[in-house]
């Protein structure tokens, strides 16, 4: 089976051009190929784009199907262009074993609607007591390049040097939730005036970042490779500048809700605008921009984090922490970042980057004769307005519902066979 | 469509300058009859949603619907399907479904006034929520300075405690900056919140410097727990920085008069003189709560349309 994409604009480049795809790979670029055999799909002039990789994502499976399956969530992200996703550990049982990880990396396989790379838990049961086996999941047919205990923090300062030198026997990264655990006991939401006036116990900004200097400074003794969670500071930008000057090993993330929304949100009391870390400020906001803008945070990724209804219904103070995110994220950070990114820094960002911080090989990759066809398609022009009610992903907590976003991911090649086409799973 | 109290930022100058002058009529009301109960609310239902125990603040509510006539269900998260798990929610729907016109409610967390308001019909007070808010509490202490001192507007209240965990003084501190008065938080800086700043009102460290300026101090309660989490290094020192003593009380004007929210802790915050001299509104606080909730059901209930509160959310 080959497809012929038509009249697309690879990076968004000025000339339209066909891209023939064949055996799952790019088999030819040009203007004006002839059909041949192949099943032809008219791009109207839309970007084309390598296929959306996410460093940090929640599939739920094992252990909460209601909130979201491996099937659901890998769906979502093929609408939201991606090709592949990497799966946090927190699920229950947490992967911090061979067989856990192998099993989402095979219900991934199964479903086929992108690639799943688990992550590994860094400690047995993300307890942050004793290393879990980090070099088995590295061995095992799930490849484990990513190790983190999302949702926790690896906060003992030894435990967090050792697994950084080592993960280096594997090429691995230490993906950091950076929060020092004691200064958010009980944390609600950004600490600032709106939590003081709103009596919700504050996550203070030095929290994140205490973590992020200690981390950097532990990265570069060690020469291990560390990359930051969904960077939600100022000062965290400021850090990680820093530490790249210094030529410390470290990458850092920024989720596109963090691009565009502030604490303000929490005055409705919606718990669906609870998220860890919280949505800080609009200064904060403008820091994370200029960072993903110059380079110093690296790529974005989503913290796409369903919950069940009644996990999110409930008072704030009880209610789950976290937002959807796959569907919407390219539309969000386009929103975003305007011209502050061009369509070559998108790719750059969106996939290049975190393909290459998971060391995921067929991802990532130029667009160009012989290589993988994990490509997305992008409708620079098609407004549209957040549904939660149309969503793919099981779970209905997005922060955009009723957003209008600027572009709409229109179809997704997974090694040459569509997952998405108009907008709607192939 | 005003219809909830959730927040003493809710009321604007004229709610609350309204909310003041019926309670006053009410209290007057109340005072020359014989039988207490005035029929203004026969018929209607009030429910006392209490997810935290507060026999006061409850008690208060109760006689409040009472003595307009209305029906009044004392519904407690303790021995409840609550503790057994019901959501919110599912405790709201089943309200409404009972066909209640008022819910009073009291939460330990922030904000679920707010969530309430959301899942039902009638009118939502809020009676405490987390360390929220509890704007009742600040027009019952509004209305006391004013019987008191005879106005609000260009007061000096000086509120002294642990403001960082206290609903009482965010309420206080909106509703009287609304009023017009001029309010100064003192506490240790570990007890005042990050954004206090921010804040329509002065702050200080240093209780002494303040008190000879103050026409109100309101003392907070300050739970001994916050000692544990290293907020202050002992009662002891709490006490001697920032409880209102005898030799600190000879320090204010002579018509300065002594607030307490309650419960207090005698000896900590505040010395068992102080607290019976006859500076001390305490008791009168009390008595002021029932006429101020009256007058804040009659308005939301009372008419076809609520006087008061915070629009349709």
């Amino acid at each position: 089976m080959t497809h012929l994409l038509q009249n697309v604009r690879p990076y968004g480049g000025e000339g339209a051009t066909d891209v023939r795809i064949a055996d799952g790979r790019i088999a030819e670029i040009g203007p004006g190929l002839s059909l041949g055999q192949s099943t032809p799909y008219d791009g109207r002039g839309g970007v084309l784009l390598p296929g959306l990789v996410d460093l940090h994502t929640h599939l739920r499976e094992p252990g909460r199907e209601d909130a979201e399956t491996v099937e659901t969530g890998t769906l979502a992200a093929a609408l939201g262009g991606f090709t592949a996703v990497h799966a946090m550990a927190n699920t229950d049982p947490v992967a911090d074993t061979a067989g856990v990880v192998e099993q989402v990396w095979r219900l991934g396989r199964d479903a086929g609607h992108c690639d799943v790379a688990p992550v590994g838990a860094v400690t047995i049961g993300l307890k942050g007591e004793q290393m879990a086996e980090l070099g088995t999941m590295a061995d095992s047919a799930a490849r484990v390049r990513v190790f983190s205990d999302d949702g926790h923090c690896v906060s003992d300062a030894s435990l967090m040097r050792r697994a950084l030198e080592y993960v280096k026997a594997f090429d691995g990264v230490i993906a950091q939730h950076a929060q020092e655990p004691r200064l958010t006991v009980g944390a609600q939401m950004n600490e600032g005036v709106n939590s003081s006036l709103l009596g919700l116990t504050g996550w203070p900004a030095v929290a994140e970042e205490a973590i992020i200097a200690r981390d950097c400074l532990l990265a570069a003794h060690v020469s291990g490779r560390l990359h930051i969670c969904h960077v939600s500071t100022a000062g965290s930008v400021e850090l990680v500048r820093w530490a790249k000057g210094k030529g410390v090993d470290v990458t850092a993330e920024v989720t596109p809700h963090h691009l565009v929304l502030t604490d303000d949100l929490a005055s409705t009391y919606d718990p669906v605008f609870k998220v860890n870390p919280p949505l800080r400020t609009k200064t904060d906001v403008e820091a994370l921009r200029e960072g993903l803008a110059d380079g110093t945070i690296d790529c974005v990724a989503t913290d796409h984090a369903p919950h069940a209804l009644e996990d999110k219904e409930a008072e704030w103070g009880a209610a789950a922490f976290g937002m959807t995110g796959l569907e919407t994220a390219l539309g969000v950070v386009v929103r975003a970042m305007g011209d502050r990114l061009s369509w070559r820094q998108v790719a750059e960002r969106m996939s290049e980057t975190p393909a290459r911080i998971g060391r995921l090989e067929d991802h990532g990759r130029p667009i160009a004769v012989g290589e993988p066809a994990n490509l997305c398609l992008v409708d620079p022009g098609a407004r549209w307005t957040v549904d939660p009610s149309q969503s793919a992903s099981r779970s209905r907590n997005t922060p955009f519902a009723g957003h209008e976003l600027p572009v709409r991911v229109v179809a997704t090649f997974l090694r040459g066979r569509p997952t998405v086409l108009d907008g709607r799973p192939a | 469509m005003k219809r909830h109290l959730l927040s003493a930022a809710d009321l604007t100058l004229e709610d609350a300058t309204l909310v003041l002058d019926t309670a006053t009529e009410l209290a007057q009301l109340t005072e020359r009859a014989t039988v207490k109960k005035l029929p203004t609310l026969r018929g209607r239902t009030v429910v006392n949603l209490f997810f935290e125990d507060s026999t006061r603040t409850r008690t208060s509510f109760e006689l409040a619907a009472k003595r307009l006539s209305a029906d009044v269900i004392n519904f407690s998260a303790k021995g409840s399907s609550v503790s057994k798990g019901e959501t919110l929610k599912d405790t709201a729907l089943t309200l409404e479904a009972m066909g209640s016109d008022a819910v009073v409610v009291r939460h330990s967390w922030s904000g679920a006034p707010v969530n309430l308001s959301r899942f039902i019909r009638g009118s939502v007070i809020n009676a405490g929520d987390g360390t929220h808010e509890h704007p009742t509490q600040a027009l019952l202490d509004a209305y006391t300075m004013r019987q008191r001192l005879g106005r609000i507007e260009g007061l000096k209240v000086t509120i002294v405690g642990d403001i960082l965990h206290s609903r009482v003084a965010r309420s206080n501190v909106l509703l009287l900056h609304t009023l017009g008065a001029d309010v100064t938080l003192v506490a240790p800086p570990t007890l005042l919140p990050v954004g206090v700043d921010q804040w329509p009102c002065q702050t200080s460290y240093d209780l002494d410097a303040v008190l000879p300026k103050s026409d109100v101090v309101m003392m907070l309660r300050v739970q001994r727990e916050r000692m544990g989490a290293a907020y202050f290094p002992s009662t002891r020192e709490y006490a001697r920085r920032y409880g209102l003593d005898v030799r600190r009380v000879q320090t204010l004007s002579d018509d300065a008069i002594v607030m307490h929210p309650g419960p207090m802790v005698r000896g900590m915050e505040i010395a068992p003189e102080v607290a019976d001299g006859v500076r001390s509104t305490i008791v009168e606080q009390v008595a002021n709560g029932v006429s101020v909730r009256m007058a804040v059901l009659y308005l939301l209930l009372g008419g076809a349309e609520p006087a008061i509160g915070s629009d349709d959310q």
